[in-house]
């Protein structure tokens, strides 16, 4: 079980306080929602759970170690757009990771595994695949699939290797409300299966309610119309939302599929 | 209908296409017919069969003083420096454009200095190469990688640099290495830009050839087209003007549909 621990964190480029005082702890496979109007810095806290920044104070533990200053494989991401690879089919995408992931040389030096390696790595994206629904596009290139398809393959790419934390900032905001919802259930499917701790960055409430059993509101407390830029978000709700076994998460998915098709 | 929403046909396409090849055609003939009327001996619109004769000669005779058939010996002596110089000014663009897209540390320290060195006017230093490189192949080569990597080199690392970020973040996510990173994602993706941007290369790198044939050589198109100019000899400059252009399109046609067969991905996009 992966635990992550937000101690005190601030963020600010130059004058202005994008973060202030961030306390959080995260323990095991939860599924944090968080949700706050646009502008409060929940990309910003995404970029530092991903280590493209670095906090201006405080400290970010995994495990009880510092997290790395680069985004690395122990935490996965989702973007709203450009998150797969365009020159890569569909299955060279879900394969990308897995080959990294050997340590050999080819690898390391190619940037490619060859071998009965391969076909491991390619039967294990080839699972991964139909997972998410996309065994049927295996060799399309990534241009011809829908928005909904490439977030599919997006997040089948980060969950093959496995991290311990998937960070998934706003996915499903550039879907359509049907699409949207389908993903919700895969979303929720895969985290029960692999039950990894997820961090989803949302604008949209009732999504975070949805998936979250965890649900973070980011909002300014204080505000000073003179200087706007002096005060930075912060966590101004930590909601947990539901406990869900698996068996429990089935029988309510089975609920709502009697719902629906009544 | 507004014009704007007037579209021509397929076959309506092609004729307006050849119109003004046709129309260019026709007034050669027409003007050269004129002159000629005036004065048979005119040499500078030659008749048509004129350009026949002469490029009889030049591609299916052997030339008395060498004993070489002089059109496909010209063709070959320039293509290969044309070609030797795009595909070295092609790796040093690929090689530097994408080490300067990709680390901060190298676009530091090469990008201003680049962007200098492609404000050099090559022929400017063209005296310089022919006295430091000789009179040879070497530094007909060399004036062509001056003239056209520079703008491979920017090219390239702007096409770098605008590649998504979120690729790169996604990438490292999935334990890539700075090196596989150009390798796998990087690297694959310049290749299209790479195509296209030695297609506008295509023009410089000619002119560069032929200015450099036309000042040292003893063979070569353009070499050709600046000796024959002394007997005011138009019925072979012509030919070897519409030959060069002929190349330069087959070239450019050729890098076209490569990119459109290698890189199927770039199309659909």
């Amino acid at each position: 079980m992966s635990e992550l621990v937000i101690d005190n964190v601030w963020q600010s480029y130059d004058e202005q306080v994008v973060l202030e005082g961030l306390h959080l702890r995260v323990c095991g496979p939860e599924f944090c929602a968080i949700v706050g109007a646009s502008g409060c810095g929940k990309s910003t806290f995404l970029r530092l759970l991903l280590g493209q920044e670095q906090p201006s104070r405080g400290r970010i533990l995994l495990d009880g170690e510092p997290l790395p200053r680069e985004p690395g494989p122990d935490r996965g991401v989702v973007f709203q757009q450009y998150s797969v690879f365009p020159h890569l089919t569909v299955l060279e995408n879900a394969m990308f990771g897995l080959e990294l992931q050997r340590r050999r040389w080819d690898v390391r030096i190619g940037g490619r595994l060859w071998g009965r390696a391969r076909g491991e790595v390619r039967e294990q994206a080839e699972q991964a695949l139909a997972q998410v629904g996309l065994s049927g596009a295996r060799d399309k290139y990534p241009a011809l699939l829908s928005g909904g398809m490439r977030q599919r393959l997006s997040l089948a790419q980060s969950i093959v290797t496995r991290p311990k934390i998937l960070l998934l900032d706003e996915p499903f905001g550039a879907l359509d409300p049907g699409v949207r919802s389908d993903m919700h259930e895969l979303v929720l499917r895969l985290w029960e299966e692999h039950r990894m701790c997820v961090f989803l960055v949302t604008h949209d409430i009732a999504e975070g309610f949805k998936l979250g059993t965890r649900l973070l509101v980011f909002d300014r407390l204080r505000r000073d119309p003179q200087a706007p830029q002096a005060f930075g978000a912060t966590i101004t709700y930590d909601l947990p939302l539901r406990r869900l076994t698996a068996e429990g998460a089935a029988a309510q998915r089975r609920d709502r599929s009697v719902a629906a098709a009544g | 209908m507004r014009l704007i929403n007037r579209k021509p046909g397929r076959s309506g396409n092609l004729m307006l296409a050849s119109l003004p090849f046709v129309l260019l055609i026709a007034a050669y003939l027409v003007a050269s017919h004129l002159r000629l009327e005036a004065n048979p001996g005119d040499k500078l619109l030659p008749a048509p069969q004129s350009f026949v004769a002469a490029m009889q000669q030049m591609a299916l005779e052997a030339d008395a003083r060498t004993g070489q058939r002089l059109l496909w010996q010209d063709t070959w002596a320039s293509l290969r420096r044309l070609l030797l110089g795009l595909g070295i000014s092609s790796v040093i663009g690929l090689g530097f454009g994408v080490a300067i897209g990709t680390i901060p540390y190298l676009r530091a320290s090469l990008a201003p200095f680049v962007t200098v060195i492609s404000m050099v006017p090559p022929l400017a230093i063209l005296p310089v190469l022919f006295i430091v490189l000789g009179l040879g192949e070497l530094s007909k080569v060399v004036l062509i990688v001056i003239g056209v990597a520079p703008f491979l080199m920017r090219d390239l690392a702007l096409h770098v640099e605008s590649l998504p970020a979120e690729q790169i973040v996604k990438a490292q996510t999935l334990g890539a290495s700075t090196w596989q990173i150009v390798l796998r994602i990087v690297l694959p993706q310049s290749l299209p830009r790479l195509l296209d941007a030695l297609r506008l290369s295509l023009g410089p790198a000619w002119l560069f050839l032929i200015a450099a044939e036309a000042i040292a050589a003893t063979d070569g198109l353009g070499y050709r087209i600046f000796l024959v100019r002394r007997y005011l000899a138009m019925d072979i400059i012509l030919p070897y003007v519409v030959w060069i252009t002929l190349l330069a399109f087959l070239l450019d046609l050729l890098l076209r549909l490569g990119a459109r067969r290698l890189f199927p991905w770039s199309r659909a996009r």
